[in-house]
């Protein structure tokens, strides 16, 4: 990300060797129709590096067993791998406890437990809950349900025509109804990156809480969730290198204590009795159930390598393959850029010469190149900038201005199809 | 480039740029709506409908060049057909189109609509090319609400 990119930034640029790195993702050397894969739907989700592929192999050959009960051998292993895990992504965030990080399903799930668990309790008729014009769906529609049930009034900040937040619309909108506020880090539509902190500050200056959807920031940003005093902060495994099914809610202690328990079974009970049911402590009164426990396992490995690459050293690398892709695909004729925010993250949005986005897809895919099409689960971003659908090409750690060249050339194959030539 | 061309046939592209019979139909008496929940394309079928026999067609909406050039051949196919010859259509469609057809419709027989035999090699494309054709059953057979590929 942008802001990364100057005094936090270690060493030159060069200090970043994209090519070492290609080589721990065994994915990458896989040929699509007989092409070099060139891989650019990450926000979709990320590939894995050889780490966490095998750390979730090791565990299910030498350490499978339940975690939290058993007192043989395995069980206390599992459970302390577990545990470890924990403790990276409380590190990975620099969140002040272990027992403010909830593993869940995914950022969709940890939405949907802080709606269902804090909107549940918080909300009343009449109140409101604000959000973005430029939300992926699992910020809207978690919100919609529990707003629709309570009688509560869903409010929306308008996006500019670069996409970014109309801050004086954002200012108004926070009134004394409004009960909690849910933004995303990074929008996956647009790419914009958001001012959280200062929307933050905004939110907690009127009392309000702030929720913030992280699952396009935390992989391509440093977080900390105390500087940007969030009240609760998702992001999902997938996106960040590790395994699907897993995804984190950090909250804050006292929020997340208030708060009643998302679902009912094991692990988030202290007693149980026919007449009533004492409830564990934070953080396993959210993790009802045998959890993903290889998939957590799994996101710590991903998290340990992120960190041993470097969030910044990442950030600061995708932010040049970002910055050539704005500036290459800027330069091919007939495209247009949906989303020119003032600060952008890991992603571009575009339509082509009036060629419908799916078109554009399975042309791309022909060259082994890997895009995202169509509304990304965002479609009011679509309605907002009046395209049915369009391109996403998105970055990780992996991708080099040379697959950005490969992406300009399948355009141009685009063209001479659709136009005859 | 080859592979794409059996997808992308002339015939394809140019319905994609001057789909025919696009727009509202003075006097339907039989309209359905499609969607793709997946990619948000959207189709709207309209017919008119004279002792079972169609005799008036048109479509609107907005999708990829196969979606819309499905629609628009297939309204080009309908005119002057009874609805069971319209049903049976869509059966042969459908099944020509389908990955899993084991080759057995190769389009023979079918006229224009050959032109997209190639999209079983494309399975991700399916939906595009038979969404029309699901909205139109749904015409035909009265259907109100909307129909989705899902």
């Amino acid at each position: 990300m942008r802001q990364v990119k100057t005094a936090e930034c270690n060493g030159p640029a060069e200090a970043f060797d994209v090519a070492r790195v290609r080589e721990d993702f065994p994915i990458l050397g896989e040929s699509v129709h007989g092409k070099p894969l060139v891989y650019l739907d990450n926000a979709a989700t990320a590939q894995k590096p050889r780490s966490v592929i095998e750390r979730v192999a090791s565990y299910y050959e030498t350490e499978n067993s339940n975690i939290h009960r058993g007192v043989h051998r395995l069980s206390e292993q599992a459970t302390r791998a577990y545990e470890d895990a924990r403790g990276a992504v409380r590190r990975f965030l620099n969140a002040a406890q272990d027992r403010e990080i909830v593993f869940v399903r995914g950022a969709t799930e940890a939405i949907n437990l802080v709606a269902r668990c804090y909107g549940g309790v918080n909300l009343e008729a009449g109140d409101e809950v604000v959000i973005s014009a430029m939300e992926h769906h699992s910020n809207i529609v978690p919100w919609q349900l529990i707003c629709e049930e309570k009688g509560a009034v869903l409010r929306v900040i308008p996006v500019d025509d670069r996409g970014d937040v109309v801050m004086e619309a954002y200012h108004r909108l926070l009134g004394p109804r409004t009960r909690i506020v849910a933004l995303p880090h990074v929008s996956n539509a647009l790419g914009t990156v958001n001012p959280i902190k200062e929307m933050i500050a905004d939110a907690h200056r009127a009392g309000i809480p702030v929720l913030i959807d992280g699952a396009q920031g935390a992989p391509h940003a440093a977080v900390d969730v105390q500087d940007l005093d969030c009240d609760f902060y998702a992001f999902s495994s997938h996106k960040l290198y590790g395994p699907t099914g897993v995804g984190v809610l950090y909250g804050k202690a006292g929020l997340l204590e208030a708060m009643p328990p998302y679902q009912g079974g094991g692990d988030m009970i202290l007693t149980v009795s026919f007449e009533a049911t004492e409830y564990n402590a934070l953080p396993y009164k959210f993790e009802a159930g045998t959890p993903n426990i290889a998939g957590v396992i799994g996101l710590g490995a991903a998290v340990e390598y992120l960190t041993g690459l470097g969030i910044e050293a990442v950030a600061a690398h995708e932010d040049r393959v970002l910055a050539y892709a704005v500036e290459r695909l800027t330069c091919v004729p007939g495209l247009r850029l949906i989303g020119t925010p003032a600060r952008r993250a890991s992603l571009v949005s575009f339509i082509f010469c009036d060629v419908h986005a799916h078109d554009i897809g399975t042309i791309l895919d022909q060259e082994g190149i890997a895009v995202r099409t169509g509304h990304h689960c965002a479609m009011p971003v679509m309605d907002r900038f009046g395209v049915p659908a369009t391109v996403r090409a998105s970055f990780a750690c992996y991708n080099t201005e040379a697959e950005v060249d490969v992406l300009a050339e399948g355009l141009e194959r685009v063209r001479r199809l659709f136009d005859g030539v | 480039m080859s592979d794409l061309r059996d997808l992308y046939q002339e015939l394809i592209l140019d319905h994609n740029r001057k789909p025919r019979n696009f727009g509202p139909l003075a006097g339907a008496n039989r309209s359905a709506r499609g969607v793709n929940p997946l990619c948000g394309d959207k189709v709207a079928v309209h017919l008119h409908v004279e002792d079972d026999c169609v005799t008036g067609v048109s479509f609107e909406g907005t999708g990829c060049a196969i979606s819309i050039a499905s629609a628009s051949v297939m309204t080009e196919s309908l005119k002057a057909r009874s609805c069971d010859d319209a049903r049976e259509m869509f059966e042969r469609f459908h099944q020509m189109v389908a990955a899993d057809n084991g080759g057995g419709n190769d389009g023979a027989g079918m006229g224009k609509l050959a032109a997209f035999a190639g999209v079983r090699d494309y399975p991700a494309r399916v939906k595009c090319a038979t969404l029309a054709w699901h909205t139109l059953r749904a015409a035909l057979d009265g259907e109100d609400k909307a129909v989705s590929t899902e």
